[in-house]
């Protein structure tokens, strides 16, 4: 079964298209990109899957079930989303417990603390965070935070939405370290939308190449690492990302 | 390397704290002469703090004290506020990260050029817009003469930050220092915009600082690089030599980006014990 | 109490508890740091103990009259004199204290609450839930504070309570106003879509989530209004529609003393030396919480 289906999707803000008609599957425990320049509507797609826009028409289908943008029913324990902005994404006035225990209580969950350090420890932050505020750490550490988060209610789906793009080099492979070991640990579909290429071959299978709303091609990582896309649009990006690694 | 354009030595920029003086630049110095010079280090570095500190945009009560700092035969520690603002824009300029906020919102983009050339030089107003649609060319924008009458908010981020260099080069200045020029941008406006920063400075025979945090980046563009950890400059290593950078903050900075063709299963990532950063 | 402070301090907290304490302590720190804030607490605590050891502090009954010693001066057995009837305005300036406090927490109380849910759930929601509720408030909004209060009373009938709940009616509106534009600045914040995706329902977002981020901005505020609604109370009292006689308000105290202004200035002088104190300790202190409290300057040490 495959975990995201879409079909045709038209996503629209106030009478501007802004997705055309985009199909595309991402299997079961698949690590999947979505990766254009800003405004290629990559971030709306996710935006649609997971609710948080639901002006939308086309089919949308998760894990075989059809998606209702009218009646909404609550996916949270299906999937759930990393954000870019580490210094956003945070509740300012919530220690990290409370933020980590938040998704627990709303679904009723009875647990002592006992998954916060379980999560907090999966995502490599030691107990001495747990009940610190936001403005006491670092964008790195938020962000595995948030990751944490994310991971709370068990889903089976990530949608991370350039998780590392507002981190230093040096923080983000940290984080994409981590993103691949808990995805390899809890056997996790990634659903990664971003503008940097290396990420996607660090840490995807598949992607697609999205341009003013159209998938313009879905390519494997492998014709990725070797530069042979078949439509001249990837290529472009292609050698824009190349002209900046020879180092 | 011809004449020197700029020399500093033992530049220190200190904020006062509750904790007491906190050091972000940590006694640097270096040269510099009509040559592209790329300061790059992670968000912390001191980076930024430098670009501004050559120009004394040091905000109170931030201090910036050296032992040398001069500019073409200027000595910038003796320079009042005022002769600092006759510096800037006309023999410094820079260009900062996101065109959105360094532009003025209300004012047209003929304007803000020319008001940049106004204030330093009296000219006709036929002049004047000559001299902004020969520069609108000069940064490769297609029909001048349409954009000219364009507002901020109408033009693309690619094409605000064109606007921006236009607007600082068109005084014609000697040393430009751009401080991530193109880190809000698309990757393929990027690599135009830096083509177009790298070609005028070759053309006037310009000094640049190009601060940034991506080593690849700075690797294409500039002929000498500074690295910089925690207000220090780590390593100084000519662009094209990067590759063999010895010291390991360095190394683990080339190290940690991910490749277009990447088969490694882990990154390796930095032990920041080691260089205890603030 | 140094091992108390480190444990205050502590960038590690190990319990919630010590994360807020934590919290709360190095606010405390901060206004600390404020001499102005500082004298305004001053004031609002002396005022507080005032109200609330009255009968030990004042000298005289604030209502027992002595017609024999009426309109004396200030002098070491009345410190501020007495009035026309002979009571001692001291006593009655300390048991007004309460009426003051009372009517300050009490309009407090009913009106930041009510703008406060109004403010968030319109914010929050948008479209025609916003259009409604802000139509509501603007129409509150512009009427003329005191005008609206004294129509409200001439219709309840002159009173203190009834003059708590004119000023309160009048006061809600523009706290709607600041709760919505607060909510408005974060209602598409990522850590509100975050909570979103992990199911909860609107209310449960509105209340844990996004009240808790407006209060700050509410206390200071209201803080800074308490010195308005002392002075509209007392506007009330001094054209006879607030406290009634023989309460000690202080506006209805400069009323009694404004027959007397030019040969017996302390009657009136007492009683509004007292209010423009308060009132300054107020704006003081809600100056000072506004520069610590300001989610603004979180995050920045």
């Amino acid at each position: 079964m495959s975990a995201i289906e879409l079909n045709n999707l038209n996503i629209a803000y106030s009478s501007v298209q802004v997705v055309h008609g985009a199909s595309l599957t991402v299997e079961e425990g698949e690590s999947f990109a979505l990766v254009g320049e800003s405004g290629s509507g990559k971030s709306t797609i996710l935006k649609a899957i997971c609710g948080l826009n639901d002006e939308w028409t086309g089919e949308i289908k998760l894990y075989g079930e059809k998606v209702d943008p009218r009646k909404r029913a609550d996916i949270s324990r299906i999937s759930q989303m990393v954000f870019q902005d580490p210094y956003g994404s945070l509740h300012p006035r919530k220690t990290v417990d409370t933020t980590l225990s938040e998704p627990l209580t709303i679904h009723g969950i009875k647990d002592n603390g006992d998954r916060v350090v379980e999560m907090l420890n999966a995502v490599g932050l030691d107990q001495r965070y747990r009940f610190r505020f936001p403005h006491q750490m670092s964008g790195g550490q938020r962000q595995r935070v948030a990751i944490a988060r994310a991971l709370m209610l068990k889903p089976k789906l990530m949608l991370l939405d350039e998780p590392t793009s507002a981190l230093d080099v040096s923080v983000q492979a940290e984080i994409l370290n981590l993103l691949k070991q808990l995805r390899k640990d809890q056997n996790l579909t990634f659903l990664l939308v971003t503008h940097d290429l290396p990420v996607v071959s660090f840490l995807c299978d598949r992607l697609a190449v999205m341009k003013k709303g159209k998938i313009v091609e879905i390519a494997t990582r492998d014709q990725l690492a070797k530069g042979t896309f078949n439509e001249p649009y990837s290529q472009e990006l292609y050698q824009a990302s190349k002209h900046e690694h020879v180092a | 390397m011809s004449q020197k354009l700029l020399e500093v030595e033992d530049l220190r920029v200190t904020f006062p704290t509750h904790q007491g003086d906190v050091e972000v630049v940590k006694g640097i110095s270096f040269d510099l002469g009509r040559e592209r010079l790329a300061i790059v280090g992670e968000s912390g570095s001191g980076k930024s703090m430098t670009g501004r500190a050559i120009l004394k945009l040091i905000r109170s009560p931030g201090r910036v004290t050296a032992k040398k700092f001069v500019f073409d035969g200027i000595d910038l520690n003796k320079q009042s506020e005022r002769q600092m603002r006759k510096l800037r824009g006309a023999r410094i300029s820079m260009v900062m990260q996101d065109p959105k906020f360094s532009l003025n919102p209300v004012l047209s983009i003929e304007d803000q050029i020319a008001e940049a050339l106004r204030t330093h030089q009296t000219l006709t107003r036929k002049e004047l817009d000559e001299k902004v649609l020969h520069m609108l060319e000069q940064v490769r924008i297609n029909d001048p003469a349409r954009v000219a009458k364009l507002y901020p908010h109408e033009v693309s981020g690619g094409m605000g930050q064109r606007i921006m260099i236009a607007m600082m080069l068109i005084p014609e200045p000697d040393l430009l220092i751009a401080d991530e020029p193109t880190s809000a941008l698309d990757v393929s406006v990027q690599a135009q915009v830096l083509d177009l920063i790298d070609n005028l400075i070759r053309e006037k025979g310009m000094g640049l600082i190009l601060i940034s945090h991506d080593l690849n980046l700075v690797a294409n563009y500039a002929d000498r690089v500074l690295v910089m950890n925690a207000g220090e400059i780590v390593e100084q290593r000519d662009a094209a030599d990067l590759q063999n950078a010895t010291h390991p903050y360095t190394q683990g900075l080339l190290n940690a980006m991910p490749r277009l063709d990447e088969t490694r299963d882990e990154l390796p990532t930095l032990d920041r014990t080691q260089w205890a950063a603030t | 109490m140094s091992n108390m402070t480190e444990w205050l301090l502590s960038d590690s907290p190990t319990s919630k508890g010590q994360a807020f304490a934590g919290r709360t302590w190095r606010m405390w720190l901060s206004l600390l740091g404020n001499p102005l804030a500082i004298t305004g607490l001053i004031i609002v605590v002396v005022l507080v103990l005032m109200a609330a050891f009255a009968p030990l502090i004042a000298p005289y009954s604030p209502i027992g009259q002595d017609l024999e010693n009426r309109l004396l001066p200030p002098s070491w057995q009345h410190w501020m004199g007495t009035d026309e009837l002979g009571r001692d305005i001291f006593s009655r300036v300390v048991y007004g204290s309460r009426l003051t406090l009372m009517i300050v927490l009490l309009v407090a109380a009913i009106s930041a609450p009510i703008g406060l849910v109004i403010g968030a759930i319109s914010g929050y929601f948008g479209g025609w839930v916003d259009k409604v509720m802000m139509g509501i408030t603007d129409i509150f909004l512009s009427m003329p504070k005191l005008i609206m209060a004294l129509a409200f009373v001439a219709a309840l009938g002159p009173g203190i309570e009834n003059a708590i709940i004119a000023i309160a009616i009048t006061a809600w509106p523009a706290y709607a106003r600041i709760a919505r534009a607060e909510t408005l600045t974060f209602r598409n914040a990522e850590f509100i879509d975050a909570i979103k995706l992990q199911g909860a329902s609107p209310a449960r977002i509105i209340i844990n989530h996004v009240l808790p981020l407006c209060t700050s901005s509410m206390i200071v505020r209201v803080t800074l209004d308490m010195a308005g609604i002392i002075l509209t109370a007392a506007g009330l009292g001094f054209l006879g529609l607030g406290a009634q006689p023989p309460l000690p308000e202080w506006g209805a105290m400069i009323s009694r003393g404004r027959a007397f202004i030019l040969d017996q200035w302390w009657v009136a002088t007492m009683p509004g030396f007292a209010i423009i104190v308060v009132s300054l300790g107020f704006c003081f202190l809600g100056d000072g919480l506004r520069d610590i409290l300001d989610p603004k300057n979180e995050g920045k040490s």
